[in-house]
């Protein structure tokens, strides 16, 4: 054993006596199966970044404004535009669930790390939090559809409610990681000139905070606005705009590319390319907000 | 940070702190009554199936809804293949990825690569979903099978294994890694001698979050599928299904007994996806507890 000169233990040693010269080319090698690895992951996002703007740039922008305003078609095989309403609805949709999860999120985070910290129960919430974010989005809109759907019927809100289901973890998660970053001097600087608990969270600690935490649910939304399997139970459909949030049927983004990529009509797959366009523009400029804010936080630190 | 706060020296009543300390506890177990709210509300309409069929529910491989007959093992077995071949090609992929950010590129190479895992981890299933079933699987003579839906199950978990895999491997000691170059080891070496062993346990946390998200991925999978009913087989090109590719896919024409039996998958889907889950982030937690206390 060459290792056993060495004070320090390495489990088990590779033969160092053997050839440098074969031990390098196969370090290289693995070195290039992880390249390749890298490019491997590379080629789906290009692949399918490509399909969307190839067949749904001129389906979107073809008589532009016409497939963002425009009603759909209630006729499948014709062909033309809109996803106004599905536009609409996801923007709704998405909005009630931001509107819900958000603030109970940051409460909950906060309890995790202000109140509770290593408490039994801020322990065992921490940990369901986590199994949480891995509750599949179908179980959610099941959920969601049983509890609610089943009483209040088809709306914007149920599919609001799901979403911000599925938020909730995420937002909590990532809310506590930002308040672990703020110092504790500020806390105690703050205890010392007499103010409460609460006030200092509200005033002093949460402030800190609050770029890290705008980013981190800014995200958490990106991901709700492309979900689909939530909005299928409580949505329900409907090819009109429906502005309201909490009375009859609507639909989303997603849910339209759902329904139309199954479709055996050019026009509707057409669609379905175009929405697919829409939905990823908007994903992509709330995530590009969420970067720009966290930005201007590092800069600030 | 805008306005600045007068600050009250005497502080607010006692009890306003009290309050505000019992309000952030209730969002807090906001976590677990919606866990709690799931499993039985949703086994209560799942009743009536399981009156119904029994056990014969998890050991049937017929499903008939107009006979009112729910055997629901094809579905468990299209769920479990299809993840199993999505985590067998993305394990390697993400390993070789977190690998490289980690061991091999310069931070200044490694941040793009970030963004990149941010970008894929951004496309809405729904959109790889659509991209599966109008280019991927009429490219390649994949047609609508389990294997078209565990590449594209595969695709949508490499962001999750990579991400975590980085933070395991990151916890390793740079004294264990440098003391092994110092013995002339190399890079490979290094790896295989200190990271590897020292990250083991957290990577087989992190594969195994990844084999639960690709058991609950849904529309993804119902588009790509391929909807065949009964199909227990170990052909990867043959069309099949999986558990949430039915509720998806039924959902809209299905009444009473069938909403019920499709509820009772969902039911199902829970039950693995909290256990797989459960044990993965207790291996991952331990895992990176055990990085940080060296």
């Amino acid at each position: 054993m060459s290792a056993a000169n060495f004070t320090t233990e390495i489990v088990v040693p590779p033969d160092l006596t053997a050839k440098r010269s074969w031990r390098s080319v196969k370090s290289a090698m693995m070195t290039g199966l992880m390249i390749a690895s890298v490019l491997i992951v590379a080629l789906p996002l290009v692949a399918v970044v490509w399909a969307i703007f190839s067949r749904g740039l001129g389906v979107a922008f073809h008589g532009f404004p016409a497939f963002f305003v425009d009603e759909i078609p209630v006729i499948a095989r014709r062909p033309g535009p809109g996803m106004g309403p599905a536009i609409v609805g996801t923007l709704l949709a998405t909005g009630a669930a931001t509107l819900i999860s958000v603030p109970l999120g940051v409460a909950g985070a906060v309890y995790l790390h202000e109140y509770g910290v290593t408490n039994r129960f801020a322990r065992v919430v921490r940990f369901m939090s986590n199994v949480m974010t891995g509750v599949p989005s179908i179980v959610m809109g099941l959920f969601i559809y049983v509890t609610w759907t089943l009483r209040f019927g088809y709306s914007a809100f149920g599919g609001a409610l799901a979403l911000a289901c599925l938020m909730l973890p995420v937002v909590i998660g990532a809310t506590e990681q930002m308040l672990r970053l703020v110092p504790n001097h500020l806390r105690e600087a703050s205890y010392a000139v007499g103010t409460s608990k609460s006030r200092t969270i509200l005033s002093v600690v949460l402030p800190a905070a609050m770029p890290g935490i705008i980013s981190g649910s800014l995200l958490a939304v990106a991901r709700a606005a492309g979900e689909t399997a939530p909005l299928l139970f409580a949505t329900g459909a409907a090819t009109e705009y429906n502005p309201n949030l909490f009375v009859e049927a609507n639909t989303a983004l997603s849910l339209q590319i759902f329904g139309n990529a199954t479709s055996s009509f050019v026009a509707a797959q057409d669609r379905a390319w175009g929405a697919a366009l829409t939905l990823v523009l908007l994903t992509f400029v709330i995530t590009l907000v969420a970067r720009f804010v966290t930005a201007r936080f590092a800069r600030r630190r | 940070m805008s306005e600045e706060p007068s600050i009250d020296l005497r502080g607010p009543p006692e009890y306003g702190d009290r309050a505000f300390a019992k309000l952030t506890a209730g969002a807090a177990g906001l976590v677990l009554l919606i866990l709690g709210l799931i499993a039985i509300t949703m086994t209560r309409r799942a009743l009536p199936v399981f009156g119904e069929m029994g056990p014969r529910f998890f050991t049937s491989t017929r499903w008939s809804p107009p006979d009112s007959i729910f055997g629901a093992l094809p579905f468990i077995w299209g769920t479990a293949f299809t993840a199993a071949i999505a985590v067998l090609i993305a394990v390697p992929i993400s390993l070789g990825v977190a690998l490289f950010m980690t061991q091999v590129a310069s931070p200044s190479l490694a941040r793009p690569l970030v963004y990149l895992m941010d970008l894929l981890a951004g496309v809405p299933s729904v959109v790889f979903g659509l991209w599966g079933v109008l280019v991927l699987s009429q490219l390649v003579h994949l047609g609508r099978s389990f294997l078209t839906a565990g590449i594209i199950l595969a695709i949508m978990i490499i962001p999750i294994i990579t991400s975590l895999s980085r933070e395991v491997i990151a916890t390793t000691p740079v004294g264990d890694k440098e003391g092994a170059l110092a013995m002339g080891t190399t890079r490979w070496e290094m790896i295989t001698e200190t990271v590897l062993p020292h990250s083991a346990g957290g990577l087989v946390g992190a594969v195994m979050l990844g084999l639960g998200r690709a058991m609950g991925e849904t529309i993804a999978a119902a588009l790509v599928i391929g909807s065949a009913l009964g199909q227990i087989t170990l052909r990867a090109l043959a069309p099949g299904n999986s558990m949430p590719a039915v509720i998806a896919n039924e959902w809209g024409e299905a009444q009473d007994l069938h909403k019920s039996a499709l509820i009772a998958l969902a039911v199902t889907l829970f039950a693995i996806t909290i256990l797989v889950n459960l044990v993965a982030t207790g291996i991952v937690q331990r895992s990176m507890k055990r990085g940080q206390g060296t």
